[in-house]
């Protein structure tokens, strides 16, 4: 009988994960595959009859190419930066919805504004809030300042932009580390003498470890495929364009299926690669990379 | 003790002051009036609602406000009936495939969504998806279904299993005993799942500017980036803020509803993942 219903088991199993699958296979497993090929191809929707294999062309075409470069170097600047600022203030934000005495419902409700508010709406928000004479932080600055056409301050604004939102997230990941760690750890090495700074450094931090792991990798996955807040600041003026604003433009105004489908799969390699490094050293272990942070 | 109170106190007034002032920044461009919309000043002098009046008479925001509900609400729906089914197999079945399922899951939750604009924007025009609901449903079900799985994995993992035995035993078949012993019981798990995946989807801007181009179901967010303005000569500062108001209402009635289920479910989900 038991293995009767252990097949039985087996084949409900299937059956009820069959349709999520289907859907992962051809929503997301077919079009990149479709993607990887049309890479191959010169292909132009104003110029459909010139479809064409072209082997690495396309790829030669954008690896060359110093608009790709830097789009690139933007992206990773804006990604290494603002998840580094977001894992400090996400723990700070972490601590104090996690030891706060007054009104700790409301912080937590109130820290989840950010992360469920529309990207764009909340790009808005900032742009409005940057734009001279409408904005009421652009009134801080000099007369005549437009930090929205220039590319450093631009960049940075994105940076705040993206930090406000994701900051809530990021805070909630290690908000669940932070409830792992027992409490008995710490009252104990304050009874040794230890310091607040000391107990976080070399209790908290390293018992925290996974869960610092998993945040950081789902942010700066995240925050590479930033797009949304630049599309609204700037939308990629002033060379401050990520690799998805230029994929996008290359596709929608250039109708370059092949060069956009390029840009498609080196974003794809690129994120494969920061998971598999991320997947390796944590896995590894290099004890105390976090405290260094 | 007191001290320590009022340190507490200062620093949750910088957490609130952090989350809210963008935030109240929109809501009071939204209430200027347009003489006074450029004053830079951050609390209106003039009040006003036109600009949201304005909106649905002369900016046609209805149509996109009526597409993001019922685009986003329909994804939500497939996600949670698939991703319940899959949720189920993987946290109470032994079978092959499980693992690659999850893995799968993982895969497509990291997915550069960049990366799927451009096949399926010529997937969809060859079929005729392009610039339909359905065209926006699919891969924003896709999107969902990690979240989902991955969430209400964990609150079935919690659903004691005895319960499920004791149905069987009274003769309940094992599609009946999920049905009406496992489904009641993982409600909790469902409605948080449902409300992640209903953000996601209310959030997305890159396929929705992508996979249309007009109106027929142009979501609320791709609609606010393409406000002109009433007329050539006038600003959409307004507009904008009053449109972009009105999509955050859901978004912060279902934060204060769920709460603490929006916390659970994105800490299980990824963490315990």
């Amino acid at each position: 009988m038991s293995t009767d219903v252990k097949a039985a088991e087996r084949r409900l199993g299937l059956w009820l994960c069959a349709p999520a699958a289907i859907f992962m296979i051809l929503v997301a497993g077919w079009p990149i595959l479709y993607s990887i090929w049309l890479s191959f191809n010169r292909y132009d929707l104003r110029f459909p009859q010139d479809q064409q294999w072209v082997g690495l062309e396309n790829y030669q075409t954008v690896l060359t190419n110093e608009f790709w470069w830097t789009a690139f170097g933007v992206t990773v600047l804006i990604t290494v930066v603002s998840v580094a600022i977001e894992l400090v203030l996400g723990m700070g934000l972490a601590i104090v919805m996690h030891r706060t005495l007054v009104g700790r419902g409301l912080i937590r409700t109130v820290v989840l504004i950010p992360y469920g508010i529309v990207t764009v709406v909340a790009a808005f928000g900032w742009f409005y809030a940057w734009t001279p004479g409408t904005g009421w932080l652009a009134a801080l600055l000099p007369d005549g300042s437009a930090p929205l056409t220039q590319q450093w301050p631009a960049i940075l604004i994105i940076i705040g932009a993206e930090v406000w939102k994701t900051t809530p997230f990021m805070a909630l990941l290690l908000l669940a580390g932070l409830a792992l760690v027992p409490d008995e750890l710490s009252r104990a090495a304050a009874m040794d003498g230890a310091g607040r700074w000391k107990r976080f450094v070399s209790i908290t931090l390293p018992l925290m470890r996974p869960a610092i792991a998993v945040a950081l990798l789902f942010r700066t996955l995240d925050a590479f495929r930033i797009y949304d807040n630049i599309y609204i600041l700037t939308n990629g003026a002033q060379n401050t364009g990520s690799v998805s604003i230029i994929t996008y433009t290359n596709l929608v105004s250039g109708l370059n299926l092949g060069i956009g489908s390029t840009m498609s799969v080196l974003i794809f390699i690129t994120v494969a690669i920061i998971a598999f490094i991320f997947v390796t050293v944590f896995k590894t272990g290099t004890p105390g990379t976090e405290g260094r942070r | 003790m007191t001290r320590n109170r009022i340190q507490w106190g200062v620093l949750d007034f910088v957490v609130v002051a952090f989350a809210l002032i963008p935030v109240l920044w929109l809501v009071s461009l939204s209430l200027k009036t347009p003489a006074t919309i450029a004053d830079g000043g951050f609390i209106p002098t003039e009040w006003t609602f036109d600009n949201y009046v304005n909106v649905f008479t002369d900016g046609g925001f209805l149509r996109p406000l009526v597409n993001s509900i019922g685009i986003a609400g329909l994804a939500t729906l497939i996600a949670i009936v698939l991703g319940t089914f899959a949720a189920y197999a993987i946290a109470r079945l032994n079978f092959p495939g499980r693992s690659i399922m999850l893995g799968a899951a993982l895969l497509v939750a990291m997915f550069p969504q960049v990366s799927l604009v451009t096949p399926l924007f010529n997937i969809e025009r060859a079929l005729g998806l392009f610039n339909t609901w359905p065209g926006l449903i699919l891969p924003y079900v896709t999107f969902a279904l990690p979240l989902t799985i991955y969430t209400m994995s964990t609150f079935f993992r919690e659903i004691p299993w005895e319960l499920e035995k004791a149905a069987k035993m009274d003769g309940a078949s094992s599609f009946q005993a999920f049905r009406k012993v496992i489904v009641p019981l993982a409600t909790p798990g469902v409605v948080t799942a449902a409300v992640l995946a209903f953000i996601q989807s209310w959030n997305d801007f890159l396929f929705a500017i992508s996979l249309t181009s007009t109106e027929r179901s142009r979501t609320a967010p791709a609609a606010i980036s393409y406000f002109t303005g009433s007329s050539q000569f006038e600003d959409p500062t307004g507009s904008v803020s009053a449109a972009a108001v009105i999509v955050t209402i859901p978004i912060v009635i279902f934060v204060l509803i769920f709460q603490r289920r929006i916390v659970s479910g994105l800490t299980a989900g990824a963490v315990k993942g």
